[in-house]
């Protein structure tokens, strides 16, 4: 386990920092209004490279917008605003050099729902790798093969590649996502609830998933659920109205919170 | 909470209880009802016409002989019977081709085997007998001038060589018809039953890839299938990019706001403007004024005689893509609303620029909704008459819109249209009994060519789904 360098022992500044090269993403002072109403107040949190960071929080509090600000998604909606900096890998994300489509490439993102695209599963997974260059096809088919099978998917749908893959199970599709995600071979992974609609075994296939990838890439898991944050991630945040609560080892947080009201939330006495 | 023994003595109440499906369902059969009974009555008396019908040789309680074909009957007023129409034929003799006769009149009435049907390109039909064909100065009589004829007559008009029909009318009127003349022979009343299906046939077919005759109530309506067909395609080329890409626009890259929900609501109006509004549109802004400023420019020599200043294929189909484009837009605007963001942020997430996301996700997923604004849209645009009439449809067409002479397509041309042809027919022929089963037939046409597009979209649509597998 990484040790963090400072850990601020003020409540109020909930800061924890990594040494750059242990450091993946950088946000510092970032600020995000929906249409002039602020979702995220100048939140600050580093989050370690090559592992889980888990971020929760009740609904609303901005959890899912942050994880949206570190892939730029909200650039595809006009009324937000933001200020302040996210750094990936000590670049900064809004700056005017920064390829956007590039950004999104190296931060990968899984959503609530699958999403799979109306075409094969080959197709689906092959997608991203068309956006970027020409590959051979043999190439390409390795790529493909490599990322469904670190997705867990590749032994239930090798014979069926060419099929459409919204005739894959719901957990099905959703390793499909990622496997679709990995084949561009981001550095970061972002899920926003990736189980939340999920059976209970495809939700334990998925977080076995997330907890073998940390060897490969850093992963940033929105969840509601406290289980599967303290199954799989090593780092947790908890946000509240957009502010950043507490931030610390996940076996911290859950047995050992430094305030009150995280201990409320986690323990389920929130109102 | 009343006890449950108490509910379950509630009242019955019949409209909630039972009767509002039987209600619903009793809707929608008589809709099937009436759709059954508009193309039974179409097929029915659309495709009997083309029966080789009976003729009737018909002995007058005034000593009069009469053959023809019945047709209906209606009854006299005053209760004085019933009255039957015969297709005489023989208007150059008789002056005219149709009959009543009282069928109190009818002392006798019988069907000889040797009465045979003509048909002429001057005078129309000859209803009557055959006595003998000359030809080159030889005489042939009985079986060997009917051989003779039916050789003839599948020939091509020039290898028919010059012979002569010497026919008698039911009164005895002996009459010569040039064999040149004549384009068809039958004898219906010796047919057998195969025969009279092969005969029906071919008149069907004749139907289909003949040109009109005799002021549209007679032949066939091969232009007008054309230029239907020509119509509605070049209708779909033009409306089709153009009401994709105005959904696009309203859909994916307009911000949303005040101004584009009035657009969203003028497009949906504009379906309900009335066709032949757009008519006059089309007359005033395309023929008159873009027509007009072409001739000026580029057909100035031919003038006054206009080119493109005038109704035509071209000018036909922008005012029907004028027309059905709210439809595809609207239908292409419903489909892009339903994909769901999820769709378009994976492909944004993993590193699709916005173009990317539109072409490859967004734009295949749409496609059967696109489809679909095409079928209405294809729909809507053949079965249109009124403004066509002021844009470019001709009651009979010279040359055909799409020929052999550069450059092929002749986009200035004015062409026919089945639902003018149908509605030409009706109105302004001069023989309206003949005209009745044509606009029946013309009817059942113009459906089925409706029908026919409409399958080849559907087909497409189901097509392109089941290559992406089961969604949708």
């Amino acid at each position: 386990m990484l040790a963090p360098l400072t850990s601020a022992q003020s409540s109020q500044t909930p800061v924890i920092t990594f040494a750059p090269e242990q450091c993946c993403l950088s946000i510092n002072q970032f600020h995000l209004a929906y249409a002039g109403k602020p979702a995220l107040r100048d939140l600050t949190l580093d989050v370690p490279r090559h592992r889980v960071t888990a971020f929760i929080g009740p609904s609303g509090c901005g959890k899912s917008t942050l994880l949206r600000a570190i892939n730029r998604l909200h650039d595809l909606n006009e009324s937000v605003s933001h200020r302040g900096y996210i750094a990936l890998e000590g670049q900064d994300i809004h700056a005017p050099q920064m390829n956007v489509t590039e950004l999104r490439r190296r931060v990968g993102m899984v959503f609530q729902t699958p999403n799979p695209f109306p075409m094969s599963i080959y197709e689906n997974v092959a997608f991203g790798l068309r956006l970027q260059r020409r590959l051979p096809k043999r190439k390409r088919d390795d790529i493909i093969e490599w990322a469904l099978t670190s997705a867990a998917l590749w032994d239930e749908v090798k014979d069926r590649l060419h099929r459409s893959a919204w005739q894959l199970s719901g957990g099905q599709q959703q390793r499909l996502v990622i496997a679709r995600t990995l084949a561009v071979q981001p550095d970061v992974l972002l899920l926003d609830e990736p189980a939340s609609a999920l059976d209970p075994i495809s939700t334990l296939k998925i977080e076995e998933l997330i907890r073998n990838l940390k060897s490969q890439l850093t992963l940033v898991l929105v969840t509601h659920n406290m289980q599967q944050a303290a199954r799989v991630s090593d780092y947790t945040a908890f946000l509240q109205n957009g502010e950043l609560v507490e931030f610390g080892l996940t076996d911290q947080v859950f047995t050992n919170p430094r305030l009150q009201r995280t201990e409320n939330y986690i323990t389920g006495r929130m109102t | 909470m009343k006890p449950l023994s108490e509910q379950s003595k509630r009242r019955v109440n019949w409209l909630n209880d039972g009767l509002w499906p039987w209600l619903c369902a009793a809707c929608v059969a008589l809709s099937l009802l009436m759709l059954a009974a508009l193309l039974t009555l179409l097929a029915t008396r659309g495709l009997g016409h083309f029966w080789p019908a009976t003729l009737e040789e018909v002995t007058l309680t005034s000593g009069d002989i009469v053959i023809g074909q019945p047709v209906r009957e209606t009854p006299l007023p005053l209760n004085a019977g019933m009255e039957r129409l015969y297709f005489t034929g023989n208007r150059d003799i008789n002056g005219a081709n149709w009959r009543w006769i009282a069928v109190d009149d009818i002392s006798a009435q019988t069907t000889p085997n040797d009465l045979i049907r003509l048909e002429r390109t001057p005078w129309g039909d000859f209803i009557g007998r055959l006595v003998a064909v000359e030809s080159d100065g030889q005489r042939l009589t009985g079986q060997a001038a009917w051989d003779y004829i039916t050789t003839a007559l599948a020939q091509p008009a020039s290898q028919q060589g010059s012979s002569d029909l010497l026919l008698i009318t039911a009164d005895g009127h002996a009459l010569r018809q040039p064999l040149s003349n004549v384009s068809h022979f039958q004898a219906p009343n010796a047919m057998s039953w195969g025969q009279k299906v092969t005969a029906w046939g071919q008149n069907v077919w004749r139907f289909l890839s003949e040109g009109p005759r005799a002021a549209n109530t007679g032949g066939g309506v091969w232009p007008a299938i054309f230029g239907t067909v020509l119509m509605v395609i070049l209708m779909s080329v033009i409306v089709t990019p153009f009401g994709v890409l105005a959904a696009i626009y309203l859909n994916e890259i307009a911000h949303q706001n005040r101004l584009t929900h009035l657009v969203r609501i003028g497009v949906r109006n504009l379906a309900g403007v009335p066709s032949i509004v757009y008519g006059v549109f089309g007359l005033g802004v395309f023929v008159y004024g873009i027509g007009g400023s072409i001739d000026n420019w580029f057909f100035s020599d031919e003038l006054p005689s206009p080119t493109f200043g005038t109704g035509g294929l071209l000018w036909a189909s922008l005012t029907l893509a004028l027309l059905t484009l709210p439809v595809v837009i609207v239908a292409t605007e419903e489909g892009l609303a339903r994909i769901p963001d999820a769709q378009r942020e994976g492909a944004v997430a993993l590193g699709a620029t916005r173009l990317e996301m539109l072409t490859r996700v967004v734009l295949p997923m749409a496609t059967p909704a696109m489809l679909t604004g095409v079928i209405l849209a294809v729909a809507r645009a053949a079965g249109e008459v009124a403004p066509l009439m002021l844009v470019g449809v001709a009651k009979l067409a010279p040359q055909m819109p799409l020929d052999g002479e550069f450059p092929y397509l002749h986009l200035e041309r004015k062409f026919m249209h089945l639902g003018y042809h149908l509605f030409d027919t009706a109105f302004h022929g001069e023989d309206v009994q003949a005209a009745i089963p044509l606009v029946y037939a013309t009817a059942l046409l113009l459906v089925l060519i409706v029908l026919v597009l409409n399958l080849t979209a559907i087909f497409l649509r189901h097509y392109l789904r089941r290559q992406r597998g089961n969604e949708c």
